[in-house]
């Protein structure tokens, strides 16, 4: 047998175990909680039987309608913002001449990856406490407004990445086949970066939908969206209710996040 | 030239990277006129501003000084979309979300032509580069070579006043560029559109060319013919740049009996030739001549030698020979034979030669 050429991790001793215990440890409780999801009893750790019903009951619940509801739209004004926003941010970091200060307009962008969410929650929290009193209004504005600006990383990074995998040439053709600055945007530009952008909405639209600890902070009586009802429920009587919100949840992220998977690997 | 006939005009162009120190000119005062429906090629280095000049007549970019026009128009400053005039990009540059036929037509499309003429313009431009047969393919799902007839049908599509080539040919491997050459030169017989062409390969110039224009760090040193160009090259960079040259040194020597703009040349051995003078120049002085090497001959015993050696080394070409000569005064010079089956004497190395200079066989070059 000939030596092996170069470092294989593999071959190194108990790769194999540590790999095992680390999905198990990531993916068993995800596993347990699908399984109970589909009990019959009352408990989520004691096996009665399969059943449909807390799919059912949750299903019939009127508070957790109006929270899956709430949480659809906040994510969905949300990401559609943020992407909006992170598009021109995209176009405005990468399509001009580098210019003094652009590292730090890149850290002030993706300043939500880096803050503690708690320490955006609680800031949030003060300033809009300030603005419900002066203006009375206390609707859904102040959660898409907290949404959108902590989904904009998220939807600005895939599309400057897409942005910067461009052939700039393909605008000069544009412009030098008689199309106008607005016109070459429209005709070549945008549907190149379409991709991006649609990658950059579905990421958005998933972190919208599972935060707890900002929506927690910002929302107002009678606001919760699905974690926070979840969030909720778990203080009191857990029944596999919950389980089954969850492993739906849970479905939709996946869902979604292939999709974005999907969508980005697209080549140019 | 009058100037009706003149299709681009450029007038004491200086383009300029950059400010104070770290500035870089890359073209400086500038000026040549392109005829119009002629194949004019810029041929120069890479960095010798080739490609600046032709990004500025397509817009890409500003004259930091002089003006540029097209057919008596200045356009030195109008936006790349509002010239008549189109590109072939090196990197072909085609819409990868957009069709063969659909890259053909965006041109025409852009200019609000007519929905049956952009059809009718594109099915014609397909026959023209033989592209009709995969016009609803994808730019990724054709070849190379095919992706450069595409970009020529897309640029041509608007049938602009002038078209631009930058380096089109270079991607591709040797046989499809040749068959390419050949192409490009139909095309342009059969649009009758005015071609700029941008390239660095000497060879690719002087096939295809009406006329040439050699650059070298931001200046036109010579416009010409091919055969004006290879024939009789006014600088030493000229001469060394295209094709292979023997340089050597000597006297211009001052002669009554002739015209102006003759004299006599008197070399390292002793031997005179008479010769024509570049324009402004005056005897006597000390001077650089050029010689090609297929324009040198070997003399034959008692005929008159400009130059006498010994042969270092022979090179066969199939079609040709090189013969490498020591000369006697010192340096080298190459002289190439065409190879026929009766070839009288076969040299060899180590053999003295005298060589012939006939007239018209040297070209005195300009400092």
């Amino acid at each position: 047998m000939s030596e092996r050429a170069s470092f294989d991790v593999r071959k190194m001793p108990g790769f194999v175990a540590i790999a095992i215990a680390t999905f198990l440890v990531l993916y068993a409780p995800i596993v347990t909680l699908v399984i109970y999801s589909f009990n019959s009893g009352m408990s989520v750790a004691m096996w009665e039987g399969f059943s449909w019903r807390w799919y059912q009951a949750a299903m019939q619940n009127q508070q957790i309608q109006d929270a899956a509801l709430r949480s659809v739209i906040v994510a969905t004004f949300a990401s559609v913002f943020a992407t909006v926003l992170a598009t021109m941010a995209a176009l405005g970091t990468t399509r001009v001449r580098p210019f003094r200060g652009q590292t730090a307009i890149y850290a002030l962008i993706n300043q939500p990856l880096m803050v503690p969410e708690i320490v955006t929650g609680v800031a949030l929290l003060i300033v809009f406490a300030t603005v419900k009193q002066a203006t009375g209004y206390s609707g859904l504005g102040y959660l898409v407004l907290a949404h959108t600006a902590f989904c904009i990383p998220f939807a600005y990074l895939p599309i400057r990445a897409r942005l910067e995998g461009l052939d700039r040439s393909l605008e000069t053709a544009a412009a030098d086949l008689y199309a106008t600055p607005w016109r070459a945007f429209r005709r070549v530009t945008l549907p190149l970066m379409m991709p991006g952008i649609v990658a950059g909405a579905m990421l958005a639209f998933v972190i919208s939908l599972d935060d707890v600890v900002i929506t927690e902070f910002v929302k107002s009586a009678g606001q919760d969206t699905l974690p926070t009802y979840m969030l909720g429920q778990l203080r009191r009587a857990v029944t596999p209710e919950i389980n089954a919100i969850s492993t739906v949840l849970l479905f939709i992220s996946v869902a979604i996040v292939s999709a974005f998977f999907v969508v980005n690997r697209k080549k140019a | 030239m009058t100037e009706s006939e003149i299709a681009i005009r450029v007038r004491g162009v200086t383009k300029t990277f950059g400010e104070g120190a770290s500035a870089f000119h890359a073209l400086d005062n500038v000026s040549v006129d392109i005829r119009k429906n002629e194949f004019f090629t810029l041929l120069g280095p890479s960095g010798c501003g080739k490609t600046t000049l032709l990004r500025l007549i397509a817009g890409f970019d500003q004259p930091t000084a002089g003006r540029i026009e097209l057919e008596g128009q200045d356009i030195s400053h109008l936006a790349p979309f509002r010239r008549p005039v189109n590109t072939v990009f090196q990197s072909y540059a085609l819409f990868p979300h957009m069709t063969v036929a659909q890259n053909i037509g965006f041109g025409l499309e852009m200019q609000d032509r007519p929905k049956d003429e952009v059809r009718e313009t594109v099915a014609r431009m397909l026959r023209l580069v033989r592209m009709e047969a995969l016009a609803d393919r994808r730019t990724d799902q054709i070849s190379g070579g095919q992706q450069q007839r595409v970009a020529l049908a897309r640029a041509l599509a608007p049938h602009p006043k002038v078209l631009l080539l930058d380096e089109p040919l270079s991607a591709l491997d040797y046989k499809l560029r040749k068959d390419m050459q050949i192409e490009l030169k139909r095309l342009q017989a059969e649009t009758g559109i005015t071609f700029v062409f941008v390239t660095h390969d000497q060879e690719e110039a002087l096939t295809m060319s009406d006329r040439v224009a050699v650059m070298n760090q931001g200046a036109i040193l010579q416009v010409g013919s091919p055969r004006e160009i290879y024939d009789h090259p006014v600088e030493r960079f000229v001469a060394d740049f295209i094709g292979d040259t023997n340089f050597i040194e000597a006297e211009l020597v001052a002669d009554e009996s002739d015209g102006a703009g003759t004299a006599r040349l008197r070399l390292a051995t002793g031997h005179e030739i008479a010769t024509a003078l570049p324009e402004g120049m005056r005897a006597p002085r000390h001077v650089t001549v050029a010689v090609r090497p297929e324009h040198a001959a070997f003399a034959a015993p008692g005929e008159p030698a400009a130059l006498a050696g010994r042969v270092e080394s022979i090179v066969y070409f199939g079609t040709d020979t090189h013969y490498h000569v020591e000369l006697s005064g010192g340096g080298r010079f190459v002289l190439r034979r065409q190879n026929s089956r009766d070839a009288a004497e076969i040299l060899a190395t180590g053999v003295d030669v005298a060589i012939r200079l006939p007239r018209g066989s040297v070209q005195v070059l300009r400092d």
